[in-house]
């Protein structure tokens, strides 16, 4: 990885968002990734998300692990502070940041080895926490950075580069974080650019742990024939439950969608989530519905993406800890430390 | 032994561990405390929750000596499983106090000691019933034997049992007809007071009685920590206890009665370290309290937040190693550890407090120097200040106190700046300014663990590298410059020999410091109380001809960092070592010595 600093270019025409910036304001340093990686789309839609939403880049805090994927968050959103942690555990790091200061939008990209292996532990206590963040696993089934090995999210028979064919049953990101109670999870295809900004969107809004798990081919080690992360395999076989539309807390809802085809999520603070088209009118309320869906489609060879279940009201961390609603970054030593005379009566018990 | 026994004993209480005999215990310390003798108590006990062999000793001393004597001048042998261990422990001249329900095995006697049995079990079923409150009633009987042995003051203890039952007033009735049960049977059997005694001698009034971890989870408090994360491990699980205890008598928002605090149950130690970096990264103060095996698991961490400098404060209350070693036993074993913790050249301030006093002010230093140092920062204390109850001075505050959070730029600092750079020494003290994350964009930067040069931009460039790693030592050159300096106590005739010891080792040094004095061996000692060594350190090596390091570990590992770390002959530097989990008792500081001197050691 070497640091090459992206040519900022003006651009005639181009559109500022609510808060006056521009979708270049929210891109980062030039991808060093190689070129027709699938997480360079996700970082692009990344960026498009958070332009769309108009939230100030130094509200932002990006983290992840180690990994191809991790490298990412230098790629977008320069204005943000940046963590760049150890392998598998970006999310304890999250969880410190989100403790130490409840206002900061928190953003964790990781891959399938960062969560699904070394990090497996801290990607299922993130989740368990409802820790207020969305969660990206960018997801290719293999190791990129040491050449190629399988990673645990590699399907049971899926061949590898140099010809090995995988014999372990793999792990699965969406199984695993509606089991563990998950408030948010989803899947899509890093190929599935509107999907993906969509989610990504409704994932940043959601209050609580928001798991998105990306389909990102790696074309250097797993796009062959043979491979069940390719982009040729993903696109025979994706399907998607339900087309998306993220509305705005400003927006009225066209009436297009009140038709009863539609199903309408409320999000944090007005914002509304609208799913058209759900296939076998999907519930994405039911948490052993989704399970049941996403396995059958799973034994079928389909690979399910969309928003697979969301409940909005499941308190996150800081609601079960009842901390205060101010940062605690922005609470004043004064009414942290209780003084001389609290210390002073408090010793009369200690003699 | 000619020397007198009044207000100077021992006296050690054998009890099965879950029997509720800590609160007895606690009761006769305090009582002897509110005598106004000087008194520290030592819990030696299992890993286990119930049923194994566990002690307790009280050392009475007007000197204020609060090191373990090695003697043991009155045992109260209630566990049958120990007896023949505990009659063998007692120092000739002494006294032990056994439950004479059960008849004694007859070969188990000693000539030279007194033993007194006292139906314990026997009364106790007479007066109270249900197994239970039997098994309780049977400890504050012993109370109430050695209250009239050892000439305790009833009134004082009975002013206890009414302050510690003070919600539940019925206990205190029953309490005190135990207490009776002991004192009227002693009274009536034996000759009362025994010569090893207690009497009531000056004011404790400006000393308090508090252990080492609730005094750093106060000191954390009073700190400005907000953010702690932990995994339980004995022996450093009640420092955050008591940082909770704490925070929810001082840090409940008025209005809402919400949280000014965060307190994280990690998964494990490698979590509880991100969460550490993760939070004091945004700029609150944060901390993990940890032991050995914690402290190993969170190693990546800790290089990972030295090269990235991010502040972070570690407690690592020591126990005995290596692996799983016994938890509930103390040594000193972690300097090395600590010192040079994770991988690739990595060197951490450590902070040794030798008692609880110095827990409460070092975790604010700690918090303090981990910020001005953007660095991880160790407070290294063990069980034996952790988990004992100690006598201090009363613990003091100064209101005018305000946090050194270091170099940092907040908005409109970094408004006003062209370009920030993260790890751009503009100082020359190996110190960079840093942002918190949510002020404002243009202080933005990616905190990485992977190359990075003075800019904070990633590079495998080997002259960037260079800088960055040298400027680090810049830093620990400044590092010396702030942590605590070391004390000097110089003895009488000042001379050739000196004395070097840290952390809980340093009572047994006190006392010892006496007793050498009385074979004519004067010694200066010098409590070390951080690493990196201060120049006083360097100084006083060299000024002594000889130089005895006393620690509590086999391998002597504050005398290897002394002989790293300083420009030391290595050959003048005597380890004298403790290790057996045991808290170090000051004959051991003597024979150490006296060996090595070759003076007959005559006490």
């Amino acid at each position: 990885m070497t640091y090459i600093r992206k040519p900022k270019i003006d651009l005639p025409g181009q559109k500022t968002n609510e808060i006056g910036l521009l979708r270049r304001d929210y891109e980062g340093v030039l991808s060093t990734l190689c070129a027709g990686c699938g997480h360079d789309s996700i970082t692009a839609a990344i960026v498009q998300a958070f332009w769309e939403l108009s939230i100030p880049p130094e509200k932002v805090a990006k983290l992840s692990g180690i990994g191809c994927s991790s490298k990412t968050p230098a790629y977008f959103l320069s204005g943000a502070h940046g963590f760049n942690s150890v392998h598998g555990r970006m999310p304890s790091v999250a969880t410190g940041a989100q403790a130490g200061n409840r206002d900061l939008v928190c953003i964790g990209i990781s891959g399938d080895g960062d969560s699904l292996s070394i990090g497996f532990g801290q990607f299922g206590h993130a989740v368990r926490r409802n820790l207020n963040m969305l969660y990206i696993i960018e997801n290719n089934g293999v190791y990129g950075l040491t050449k190629g090995q399988f990673s645990a999210a590699a399907d049971p028979g899926s061949k590898s580069k140099k010809g090995e064919v995988n014999q372990w049953k793999n792990i699965d990101a969406v199984t695993m974080a509606l089991s563990l109670g998950g408030s948010f999870v989803a899947r899509s295809f890093s190929g599935d650019r509107d999907q993906l900004v969509t989610l990504i969107k409704a994932g940043v809004t959601h209050p609580g742990c928001a798991v998105l798990d990306v389909v990102s081919p790696c074309v250097t080690f797993n796009d062959h024939v043979g491979s069940t992360k390719s982009y040729a395999y993903t696109r025979e076989h994706y399907h998607a439950i339900q087309e998306a539309d993220y509305v705005p807390a400003s927006t009225e809802i066209k009436i297009s969608y009140a038709g009863g085809e539609c199903r309408i999520v409320e999000l944090h603070g007005g914002s509304k989530l609208v799913l058209k088209k759900a296939d076998n009118d999907y519930d994405p309320s039911s948490r052993s519905g989704a399970l049941r869906y996403v396995e059958q489609h799973r034994s079928r060879g389909e690979v399910v993406t969309g928003l697979l279940f969301i409940n909005e009201y499941l308190p996150e961390m800081h609601d079960i800890y009842g901390t205060t609603t101010t940062a605690l970054t922005e609470i004043g030593f004064d009414q942290l430390n209780p003084g001389s005379a609290a210390l002073a009566k408090l010793q009369e018990r200690m003699r | 032994m000619s020397e007198s026994r009044i207000n100077n004993f021992d006296l050690k209480i054998a009890t099965v561990n879950g029997t509720g005999s800590a609160s007895a215990n606690g009761l006769l310390m305090k009582a002897l405390f509110r005598m106004g003798v000087p008194v520290a108590g030592k819990n030696l006990f299992p890993s286990n929750i119930q049923g194994l062999p566990t002690w307790y000793e009280i050392r009475a001393n007007h000197k204020g000596y609060m090191s373990r004597s090695g003697r043991v001048d009155v045992m109260v042998a209630m566990n049958a499983q120990t007896y023949k261990q505990d009659l063998a422990e007692v120092s000739p001249g002494g006294f032990l106090v056994y439950d004479a329900t059960w008849p004694r095995e007859r070969e188990l006697n000693r000539d030279d000691i007194t033993v007194l049995g006292v139906p314990l079990a026997k009364m106790c079923n007479e007066h109270f019933t249900g197994a239970r409150i039997r098994i309780l009633m049977k400890n504050i009987a012993y109370v109430g034997v050695l209250a009239a042995l050892m000439n305790i003051e009833r009134d004082i203890l009975r002013a206890l049992l009414e302050e510690t039952f003070a919600s539940k007033p019925k206990l205190i009735e029953g309490n005190l007809k135990a207490l009776g049960l002991g004192y009227d049977y002693a009274s009536a059997n034996f000759t009362c007071p025994l010569p090893v005694r207690a009497e009531r001698m000056g004011d404790n009034s400006k000393h308090i009685l508090i252990d080492g971890n609730t005094a750093a989870g106060l000191g954390c408090v009073f700190a400005g920590a907000t953010v702690g994360a932990w995994y339980p491990i004995t022996p450093s699980t009640s420092l955050m206890d008591g940082f909770k205890a704490y925070c929810e008598m001082f840090r409940k928002d008025e209005q809402t009665g919400k949280n000014n605090f965060c307190i994280i149950q990690a998964e494990d130690e490698l979590a509880a370290a991100g969460m550490v970096l993760g939070a004091n990264w945004v700029g609150a103060r944060a901390f993990t309290p940890t032991s050995g095996p914690g402290i190993s698991l969170m190693s990546e961490f800790i290089g990972f937040a030295y090269y990235a400098e991010i502040p972070s404060v570690f407690f690592d209350v020591q126990r005995v190693g290596p692996s799983t070693g016994m938890p509930t036993r103390t040594q000193q074993c972690d300097v090395m550890l600590c010192a040079y913790a994770s991988h690739g050249d990595t060197r951490h301030p450590l902070l040794f407090p030798a008692n609880p006093s110095e827990c409460f002010e070092m975790a604010v230093t700690a918090f303090d120097l981990s910020e001005q140092l953007q660095t991880p920062v160790f407070v290294l204390s063990d069980l034996d200040i952790g988990m004992n109850d100690w006598m201090v001075p009363e613990l003091q505050w100064d209101d005018n106190y305000q946090p050194n959070r270091g170099k940092v730029l907040r908005a409109t600092e970094v408004e006003a700046l062209e370009k920030f750079y993260r790890y751009l020494d503009k100082d020359g003290d190996g110190i960079a300014a840093r942002t918190y994350p949510g002020d404002h964009p243009k202080g933005a930067y990616f905190v990485r663990g992977s190359g990075h040069n003075s800019f904070g931009a990633y590079t495998e460039n080997a002259d960037e590298y260079k800088d960055v790693v040298d400027r680090l030592l810049v830093k620990w050159e400044t590092a010396k410059t702030l942590v605590p300096a070391a004390v000097l106590t110089e003895s009488r005739q000042p001379g050739k020999i000196g004395i070097i010891a840290y952390g809980s080792s340093d009572g047994a040094v006190v006392e010892a410091l006496d007793r050498l004095a009385e074979l004519d061996i004067h010694a200066d000692y010098l409590r070390v109380r951080a690493f990196p060594f201060g120049e006083e350190v360097t100084r006083f090596l060299q000024h002594h001809e000889t130089v005895f390091v006393v620690e509590q570990n086999r391998d002597a590992q504050l005398r290897s960092l002394l002989v790293l770390e300083t420009n030391t002959n290595s050959a003048k530097l005597i380890p004298v070592l403790h290790y057996n989990g045991m808290p170090i008792p000051s004959h051991c500081v003597v024979e150490g010595l006296c060996k090595y001197l070759q003076v007959e050691n005559a006490a």
